[in-house]
């Protein structure tokens, strides 16, 4: 292998990257937006749930339970109405969410003892947020039948939970860690699978294919540059993630990058053959964006929890390199792993980056056919 | 770089049989022949005859259907990329870099074809002052007129200072004083040992090569220096006969079973007995209101031969 040949290639598609705006903005552009865009948007927080109430009671009790909504942060109750029929508009237009209805005898039944009932209306059709203001409506309805009672029956198992490695539960740390594979991986797929591709179209790979080039100096030559601006990308995505998004980092730098590293190679080579197995420029782009971006987000466990798939999936899920990743990401950041716990995953990446690579220099001739 | 030494016959390129069909279609149909070290040789004929193809075979860059042959006396079939390392190539379609100056061109291909360090500087400023560049070093090469590209395409692939060098149709669409120019260049490349092998539609271009193949559908239908095949393959005279109508003189004399051919402005018939043939030809057109400003008889170009070569295959 000649490093000079190597480094020949290398420049040139260094210079002509740089003269490429589109090229340009698409490296170091593009990765900066696509993380604000679904750091930002994509969360499953649930605050401050807007709430219609319709309180038939007007009790000083029925006050202080509608307060315990308001106190607990989750809901926010802004509008009352006096009738049924009233909160169809708030529910149906997406002003309110939620709507608690209560009962005239809802503070009398309670000063008796008996038990007092609480219609809750929630909004479904956002499936998620309806599960978790149901879960908070459970929870505040217990606790005040427990000031209620008095507290007067002591549970023999009293459960105190604690969440590991993302205490306030906030979505985005759970987010952002898998969202950088997924950046990466649609990047340098794109990136790299206009390269060759290219080349043939413009006629430019006829010449080329006539000098005494080897294909593995070829593809590596081409494979460095974008391996360079995809390390470059790296650094820039982890910074917005722990600067701008107060996502923790509690594992060892090196190690995410050396483990980003060995994932930008093979994506960057899975990217070549795409480049070398379309015809043209645009079969290969769309080929790299189908088989990265659709896996990488669907599959990789970014945020749909791979156990929860029918296992052929699961089975699936194995062949896909971000999944691995995206357990590196979620470790190294949230939990502070170290190569001893991921080793399998840096293993698994490591192989997967040889095999593609090895698969791009087997299905390139330097022939015209 | 390896260099084998060449077989006693001294002949750079050497096939036999070569075949090439894509489907059903034969591009290449079993053609053979040999080029001497150091000779230009023309490879003629209409686009779609074959040129490029062959050319392809010969580098390395399309497998042979089949047939046997070495070019700097390696195989084409099995060592194709150690052909590569002693042949420079220019392809038809224009294959520098667009988006890279001239010099960085030079860089590249330098780079590529591992020109020794030593030599860098010294093969660059070669290429430059060939392809009188020296002064757009750094325009950038898609600004460049397209003679300039010709040259600059042409120095690049002979950066390595190969001694056998392919070039298919390097002045197509190339103005005729460049083209000259160019074709100044071949000839100092062959003086100094290189040998050339060219393929061309232009048949004007035929005359500056040493020796020549006729290519069309596929198979070679002449062969020999630009004086053999004159003499053996026009024995007869050529009429240019001129007139105003040319298309309508031209169906006139095809009506009367007379072959003519549309050169330009004029048409060339091909005669056995030149007196006769012009009273003919005069007589025919008058009767049929055709103005004639002329009838002689021109030595055939090399052109005349291969319409005469293709309308007898």
């Amino acid at each position: 292998m000649n490093i000079l040949r190597i480094k020949a290639i290398a420049k040139k598609e260094f210079i002509q990257i740089s003269r490429d705006p589109l090229s340009l903005a698409m490296a170091f552009l593009m990765p900066v937006i696509l993380l604000f865009i679904y750091g930002y948007a994509i969360t499953f927080d649930i605050d401050k749930i807007r709430t219609v109430v319709f309180d038939m009671d007007k009790s000083s009790l029925s006050r202080e339970f509608v307060n315990q909504f308001h106190e607990s942060g989750y809901f926010r109750v802004n509008s009352y109405v006096e009738s049924y029929k009233a909160i169809d508009p708030y529910l149906d237009s997406g002003r309110a969410r939620v709507a608690v209805v209560i009962p005239e005898d809802f503070s009398k039944n309670i000063r008796k003892g008996y038990n007092a009932q609480v219609e809750v209306l929630i909004d479904g059709s956002d499936s998620n947020t309806a599960t978790i203001a149901q879960g908070y409506t459970l929870a505040i309805a217990e606790g005040f039948s427990q000031r209620m009672r008095g507290s007067r029956v002591t549970p023999l198992i009293e459960s105190r939970s604690r969440v590991w490695y993302n205490n306030e539960l906030k979505s985005r740390n759970f987010i952002i860690p898998g969202l950088i594979a997924i950046v990466m991986a649609v990047i340098i797929a794109l990136l790299s699978s206009l390269t060759i591709a290219r080349e043939w179209d413009r006629g430019t790979m006829e010449q080329l294919i006539s000098t005494p080039i080897k294909t593995p100096e070829l593809i590596l030559g081409k494979l460095i540059p974008y391996f360079l601006i995809g390390f470059a990308d790296t650094i820039l995505t982890i910074l917005m993630s722990t600067l701008l998004f107060n996502v923790p980092l509690r594992g060892s730098i090196m190690l995410l990058l050396g483990l980003s590293g060995i994932f930008l190679f093979g994506g960057l080579s899975f990217g070549i053959l795409m480049s070398i197995a379309g015809k043209t420029q645009l079969a290969a782009s769309q080929a790299a964006l189908l088989t990265s971006f659709l896996p990488a987000f669907l599959l990789s466990g970014f945020i749909f929890s791979i156990s929860n798939m029918p296992k052929p999936l699961q089975i699936v899920t194995y062949l896909i390199p971000a999944r691995y990743f995206v357990t590196i990401l979620k470790g190294i950041f949230l939990k502070g792993s170290t190569l001893k716990i991921l080793w399998l995953e840096a293993l698994l990446l490591t192989l997967f980056a040889v095999l593609v690579f090895i698969a791009a220099n087997r299905k390139f001739r330097k022939r015209i056919e | 770089m390896i260099e084998k030494s060449m077989n006693e016959n001294n002949l750079a390129v050497d096939v036999t049989d070569l075949r090439r069909t894509f489907g059903d279609f034969v591009a290449v149909d079993n053609i053979s022949l040999s080029v001497q070290r150091g000779e230009i040789f023309g490879f003629l004929g209409p686009n779609g005859a074959g040129k490029s193809t062959t050319i392809r075979m010969l580098c390395g860059l399309l497998m042979p259907t089949g047939g046997i042959g070495t070019v700097g006396g390696f195989d084409i079939n099995k060592e194709s990329e150690l052909i590569k390392q002693i042949i420079g190539y220019m392809s038809q379609k224009f294959s520098l870099y667009d988006n890279l100056t001239v010099e960085e061109n030079i860089n590249f291909f330098g780079g590529v074809y591992n020109v020794p360090k030593e030599k860098k500087t010294e093969r660059k400023e070669w290429v430059l002052n060939m392809a009188g560049l020296t002064e757009e070093r750094n325009a950038l090469t898609r600004n460049l007129a397209a003679g300039f590209k010709q040259r600059l395409a042409l120095g690049c692939a002979i950066l390595h200072e190969p001694h056998i060098i392919f070039l298919d149709e390097p002045t197509s669409g190339v103005d005729p004083i460049s083209r000259r120019n160019f074709w100044n260049l071949i000839n100092e490349m062959s003086q100094a040992g290189t040998t050339v092998f060219v393929t061309t539609h232009y048949m004007d271009e035929a005359d500056y090569c040493d020796r020549l193949a006729l290519i069309y559908r596929g198979k070679i239908i002449a062969e020999g220096t630009p004086t053999e095949l004159r003499k053996k393959y026009m024995t007869r005279d050529v009429l240019e006969v001129n007139v105003d109508k040319v298309v309508e003189a031209f169906n006139i004399l095809s009506f009367h079973k007379i072959d003519a051919a549309i050169f330009g402005s004029t048409l060339h018939v091909v005669t056995d007995d030149a007196e006769t043939s012009r009273e003919h030809i005069s007589k025919t057109l008058r009767e049929s209101g055709v103005t004639v400003k002329g009838i002689e008889k021109i030595p055939p170009s090399l052109e005349d031969v291969f319409v005469t070569l293709i309308e007898v295959s």
